[in-house]
């Protein structure tokens, strides 16, 4: 395949960025994005040029390292992936792919497409875990979990952190990925009884680093390599008020 | 901001069930005394004041999210955003700003003019009423009258079909069986509100 890249370089948050076109030839379809990217790299490298930084971990699609904006999406064009599952054949021979890191104020720029995340960090540090030492796995019938709760949190605690849904957001908010974190621990017997005091320094947290606010557009959902469901974020919202008024 | 909207879709039904008066009496005197009524009565005049409360607080806070939102992200994407969504949720600041037009052209045309003169009165049993009901009427004989009341009701649509649902989502509102109906609600009450209120001009222009 031939392709013609356009990549967002930029130095560092405070340096101004620009696209620079790249053109390469000869990428099999069956090489992965990332893998793309690395002979692109490879090539700047033998050509004495700074290589494209970007980031990625475990190229397995469960560390949620590798954010990029791909063609207008996070994570690139197909349904329930992160980047480094994305393989070039979801493209075509000669096309032109526009390559930008995640934009938004709480993520500032590291360099080039890598991003500083740790906000999402800063959010959890605020409550997002259960404060007491739990030891190994209790007996798995010695705390009774209703089996619809126990599947609702399930789902929600595989979300990532990848920040796909911040990026993807018209508000840049990050209303999906604390919805997840609220809701996996509020619906077990072991994360409810912090549960009033979590949501609400984790909504504080979130406001206080400048994120923005959810307008139930549903483009977070739409982009969620897993599929993190927008009722989640209504939960938020009832646990939030329930924290409040009662 | 969710509770102020749910409380303007209210009140639109009371509106919309007032102005249909128009086209369904024969006698202009029905709207008019409804009118009279609406703007004499006491109890009528603090939901008046409740109303533009609301107004105000769903504006001031629709202002605060917007400039927040927009703030969020200061560099824009290259490549807009082509997530699948809503589509009428991303033109909701746009959408208010036109509703938010018309309804202070419509302020200055009726309820101005019915406190501080200009609207054209009857007498009738001895007492004056504002004769709104011959004013609409003249007013929707003009096509570009017609043009703007319909097109001002279909951007109203857009922010309401949205609104009606996301307001309960941002309540915290959701279940698997209610979630449904309310998304239903959400497109029969603005096909309803949309089409009542586009019906009076249709009606009187074809008349
Ligand atoms: C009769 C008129 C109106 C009704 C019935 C109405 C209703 C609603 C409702 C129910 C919501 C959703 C709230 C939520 O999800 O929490 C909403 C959102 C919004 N409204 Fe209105 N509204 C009206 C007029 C206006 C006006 C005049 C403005 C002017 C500034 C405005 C600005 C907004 C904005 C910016 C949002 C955005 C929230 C989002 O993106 O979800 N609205 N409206
Ligand atoms: S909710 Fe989905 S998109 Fe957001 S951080 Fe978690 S895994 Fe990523
Ligand atoms: S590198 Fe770990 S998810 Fe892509």
């Amino acid at each position: 395949m031939k392709l013609i890249l356009k990549i967002w370089r930029q130095n560092s948050a405070s340096e101004r960025g620009r696209f620079v076109d790249y053109s390469l030839s000869d990428i099999s379809p069956e090489s992965s994005f990332l893998e793309m990217l690395d002979i692109l790299n490879e090539k700047l490298i033998m050509e004495g040029e700074e290589p494209v930084v970007f980031d990625h971990d475990c190229r397995e699609g469960i560390c949620g390292t590798c954010g990029m904006y791909i063609n207008g999406r996070p994570h690139g064009p197909d349904e329930l992936i992160t980047a480094c599952q994305l393989h070039m054949r979801k493209f075509s021979d000669g096309d032109t792919i526009v390559i930008e890191p995640w934009r938004a104020r709480a993520f500032p720029v590291i360099k080039d497409l890598t991003v500083d995340r740790s906000a999402l960090d800063r959010i959890i540090e605020d409550g997002g875990y259960i404060s007491v030492n739990t030891g190994n796995a209790p007996d798995a019938n010695s705390i009774p979990v209703n089996k619809e709760h126990a599947d609702l949190a399930m789902d929600a605690a595989v979300c990532i952190g990848c920040g796909a849904c911040v990026a993807a957001c018209k508000n840049a908010s990050a209303m999906l990925f604390v919805s997840a974190k609220v809701s996996h621990l509020a619906l077990l017997p072991q994360g409810r009884i912090e549960a009033r005091e979590r949501v609400h320094k984790l909504v504080a947290r979130m406001d206080a680093l400048g994120f923005g606010n959810c307008t139930n557009t549903g483009a977070c959902e739409a982009e969620c390599p897993k599929g993190i469901k927008l009722t989640n974020i209504a939960r938020l919202n009832r646990e939030y008020y329930r924290s409040r008024i009662f | 901001m969710s509770l102020a909207g749910l409380f303007l879709i209210t009140f639109l039904l009371v509106h919309l069930g007032l102005n249909l008066l128009v086209i369904t009496n024969n006698d202009p005197m029905v709207f008019n005394k409804a009118a009279h009524f609406m703007s004499t009565n006491k109890l009528i005049k603090v939901f008046e004041i409740i109303l533009f409360g609301g107004f105000l607080l769903h504006i001031i806070y629709a202002l605060i999210l917007q400039a927040q939102n927009w703030l969020a992200r200061p560099k824009r994407y290259h490549k807009t955003n082509k997530s699948e969504t809503s589509p009428f949720s991303k033109w909701m600041i746009h959408t208010a700003v036109i509703v938010l037009t018309f309804i202070v052209m419509h302020l200055f045309d009726f309820y101005f003019k019915s406190k501080f003169g200009g609207a054209p009165e009857i007498l009738v049993g001895g007492e004056h009423y504002h004769d709104f009901a011959s004013m609409v009427v003249t007013k929707f004989r003009l096509p570009e009258f017609v043009i703007l009341y319909l097109a001002a009701f279909i951007f109203l649509g857009f922010h309401l079909i949205h609104g009606f649902q996301s307001a309960f989502k941002t309540l915290g509102l959701n279940n698997k069986t209610y979630t449904p109906v309310i998304q239903a609600l959400s497109i029969i009450y603005t096909i309803f509100v949309v089409g009542g209120f586009s019906a009076i001009p249709l009606v009187i222009y074809f008349q």
